[in-house]
Formats: C-alpha cells, structure tokens, sequence
C-alpha cells in the first residue's frame, strides 16, 4: 500500500472547519429529527389503540409502508415529488427557506415515527389490560388514562429500544447527502474530491459517527444498569 | 399524471439493460441482497462464534469489528470499500462487487449479534451435556448447539434480509445500476413524472419486503415451540398413534 497519510490537511484550516459544519448539520437534522418521529410516533400509536376501524387502517397501512421501503427512495420521493403533492405557496415558502432540510427532516421522522410507533406499541401491549380498564372505570378519558397512566409506564420500558432507534436514525440521517443537506458524510465526500484526501477524511468522519453511537450505547446500558431492573410486575 | 412513463420503462425497471447490457433494476437488487446475506451469514456465524469464546484474543477482535461497524453508517462503509479497494489491488474493483463487499461485511456484524443471541438462547445444559457424552466443544457446537441454535434465528435472518433489501438502494451512489440508480436515471431523462416514478419504486420494494416481513412473521408463530401448543401436540399424537406405552 504506497499511499501517505496526511492527518494535517483534514486537521487544520479549511477542511478542519467543513468537517466541523457538518458535524453541527448532522446531530441538528438528527435531534430535529428525533423529537418529531417521537411525537409523531406516540399520535400513531395512540390512534392504532383506539380500536375504532379507520384509525387502525391507516396506521397499519402507514407503519407497514413506511417500514417496508428504502429510506432514500422515500427521501427522492418526497423531494422530487414534492411539486406535485403539496400546495404552490408551501413549494415557494419552502424553496425560499433551507428546502433540502426541510424534506430530510421530514421523511427521516416519517421513516423513524413508523419504526417508532410499532417499538412502543410493543411496551404498551406489555402493559397488563387491567391498567387501562381500571383507568377507564375510574372515570377517566381513554386519552387522559393513555397519557397519565398507560404512556409513562410503556416508554419506561420501551427507552432502551428507542434509543437504538436513535441511534440508527444518526446514521439513516448521512443518506441526506444525496438531495444536497451539507451533513459529515456530505462534507467528508467533498474534501475527498477537493484534495484527494480520501482516506483521512472518511477516517475522521467514520470516527466521529462510531463516537456519537459509543457515547448513546454507554447511555443506555447506564440506564439499563438503573432503572431497567427496579421495574417489576 | 403521467403513468406511461412507468409503464413505458417498466421493463428498464426490472432487468436494466439485460439481455443487451449488464443485469440491473430489480434483479440487482435481489441478487446484491442475496449475495449479500449469503458472504453475511458466513462472516456473521465466525464473528459470532468468536464473540463467545472465553480466549479474549479471540474475542477482542470480533468485538472491536461488530462495534465499529455498527456505529458506522453503510454510506460510509460503501465509499470506504470503493475509495480503499484500488489502492490494496492496484486496479479499480467494479462498482457492484465493491458494493456487495460493504454490504456483507457490513450486515456480517449484525448477523453475528444475532449468532450470539441464539446460541445463548440454548441452554448450556446441552452443550455440558454434550462435552460429558465424550465428543468436543466443536462437535457439540456443530451437531448440538448449532442446529437448534440456526433454527431459533431464521426469523431474525430473515428481519436481517429485508433491511439488506432496504440498503441494497444505497449502492446508487457510487453508480451500480440497481433499481434506485434507474429510477433516477429515468427522473433525469423525462423530468416530468417524478411522484410517480419513486411511488412505482416504493410499491416495488413494499412488495418482496413486506412479503418477507410476512414469511418471518409466519415463520417466528410455527417455530416458537412455547406460544404454540401444535408442535408438542403434533409430536404426542405421533407417539400415540405409534406406541401404545405413551398412553
């Protein structure tokens, strides 16, 4: 391998700074993201809990969709699509503003909400029934017995799988790239084709991403380590 | 609407420029996906196996290799095999094999979580059980732990292949002619129908990998010996029909 790193170049100046911007675009897109998909994820599987027909179609239509298709296909979906889905005036308010950024954060929490929506689904099934009845027979609303009583409890057990879920959305959010959000990897690829610098820019990229997934495992299994096991039934 | 573009380049979509050119489209995707999984389960069964073992130079590594890779995104995994294979062969690697590398390595790791995952799930009576019997720990693992362990994983390995599937669109970038990189090859020429070029892909892709997502789900009810009765059923009435000392 006849090939000289050159740890400055990426270290120092110009490139140092580009990979520090997008370091920034990155983990913004992704917490962005990340509160969305949590909400968005909660109405979904609110609504598929209800019991009433329609909402349980469309939920089940939306998560099975969703799930089941390629994120980037999803991400030119939406914005190439976009012209022919949304109203005129949301198109110029959007092309006026950060348009890429916009349809990145938008599909990453659809594509994240529905994995999102079935991981707690899962901890509310894992809620005994008689909560809920109980609840209910106590003169509460299904929404007020869902979001005191039911909601607390599931996401205490769900946090370790939706953390992951984070984690995975960190690294969904580099396919952004491709419609032009300066994220790491965007940037990474550009000082690779600026300097032929390859190498020490996907090093340093490929570094920090391992870094961010470090720092939130270690997140969780200290969480683990606290919580988890005080919860018993 | 404009339908007929669909229509009129479906066949594009489906085998690229086949029986002139190089197979694309569809049938690349299946078969980046299904190479894949197949260099991935091998890959991922070492690493897994390795992940056990009590010599910590044996399990360092496997470790430090399913921890990097899961902290990396595949898109980076994707430009590092393409940008890194030239400089350690002296000759470009052709896009579609550098592409099938990253995804086995890539999904290799997290076959090996699920390797792991199965054989802890077997009770270690079997393989003490085993050992004590007179045949090695590599015996015991080949003929005892693993066939009962490889059965438990099928659903996961199925899960793995879908999400495979899901990422095979990302070998785009770096131009292999699957089917995302045609259905943006189209976009560009027509320009006039992209709503209805991505929702034909989606619907594609929705169609093999929700039909897995079924067969893993179907397959996770039949396999799982405690939720269903059937098996235990099955087997006793069996035992019933063949030998009159069950009874």
């Amino acid at each position: 391998m006849n090939y000289e790193f050159n740890w400055m170049v990426v270290l120092t100046g110009e490139y140092r700074d580009w990979i520090i911007q997008g370091l920034i675009i990155t983990l913004k897109i992704s917490a962005i993201s990340i509160v969305l998909s949590l909400l968005l994820g909660t109405v979904v599987t609110t609504l598929r809990m209800t019991k009433i027909r329609i909402f349980e179609w469309i939920t089940f239509s939306y998560i099975e969709f969703f799930r089941n298709t390629p994120l980037l296909i999803q991400i030119f979906f939406w914005y190439f699509g976009s012209s022919m889905i949304f109203p005129e005036s949301l198109n110029q308010w959007l092309y006026a503003h950060d348009y890429e950024f916009a349809v990145g954060v938008f599909s990453l929490t659809l594509y994240t909400a529905a994995f999102i929506a079935e991981e707690i689904r899962s901890g509310i099934i894992s809620i005994p029934k008689e909560q809920m009845e109980s609840s209910r027979a106590t003169g509460l609303s299904f929404v007020q017995a869902m979001s005191y009583v039911v909601l607390p409890q599931a996401f205490r057990i769900v946090i370790p799988t939706l953390i992951s879920q984070f984690l995975n959305l960190i690294k969904n959010s580099s396919l952004v790239m491709t419609i032009g959000v300066m994220d790491l990897t965007y940037m990474t690829r550009q000082i690779e084709s600026y300097s032929f610098r390859g190498f020490e820019a996907f090093t340093v990229a490929t570094l920090l991403y391992i870094a961010i997934s470090l720092i939130v495992s270690f997140a969780i299994t200290l969480y683990n380590r606290k919580y988890l096991r005080l919860i018993r039934y | 609407m404009h339908w007929d573009v669909v229509w009129n380049n479906m066949e594009y979509f489906m085998l690229g420029r086949f029986p002139d050119g190089p197979l694309g489209g569809l049938a690349l995707s299946i078969a980046l996906a299904a190479g894949g999984i197949f260099f991935a389960f091998w890959i991922g069964l070492v690493f897994g196996l390795m992940r056990l073992s009590k010599r910590w130079y044996v399990r360092i590594p496997s470790i430090i290799y399913i921890e990097i890779i899961r902290g990396t995104p595949l898109l980076l995994l994707i430009f590092w095999f393409y940008f890194l294979s030239p400089i350690l062969l002296h000759r470009p690697m052709p896009e579609a094999r550098s592409t099938l590398a990253a995804f086995s390595v890539f999904t290799g790791a997290y076959v090996a979580e699920i390797v792991r995952a199965g054989i802890q799930s077997i009770p270690r009576g079997q393989m003490e059980a085993a050992r004590s019997s007179g045949i090695t720990y590599m015996q015991g693992m080949t003929s005892v732990v693993l066939p009962q362990a490889l059965r438990n994983m099928i659903p996961s390995f199925v899960n793995q292949f879908v999400s495979l599937t899901k990422d095979t669109s990302l070998a785009f970038i770096i131009g292999v002619q699957e089917l995302t990189r045609t259905a943006t090859q189209v976009n560009n020429r027509t320009m006039n129908a992209p709503a209805e070029i991505f929702f034909t892909i989606a619907v594609l892709y929705f169609i093999i990998c929700f039909g897995l997502t079924q067969t893993s789900r179907y397959l996770e009810k039949k396999l799982s010996y405690k939720t269903s009765g059937k098996i235990r059923r099955q087997v006793i009435e069996l035992l019933e029909d063949n030998f009159e000392v069950v009874k």
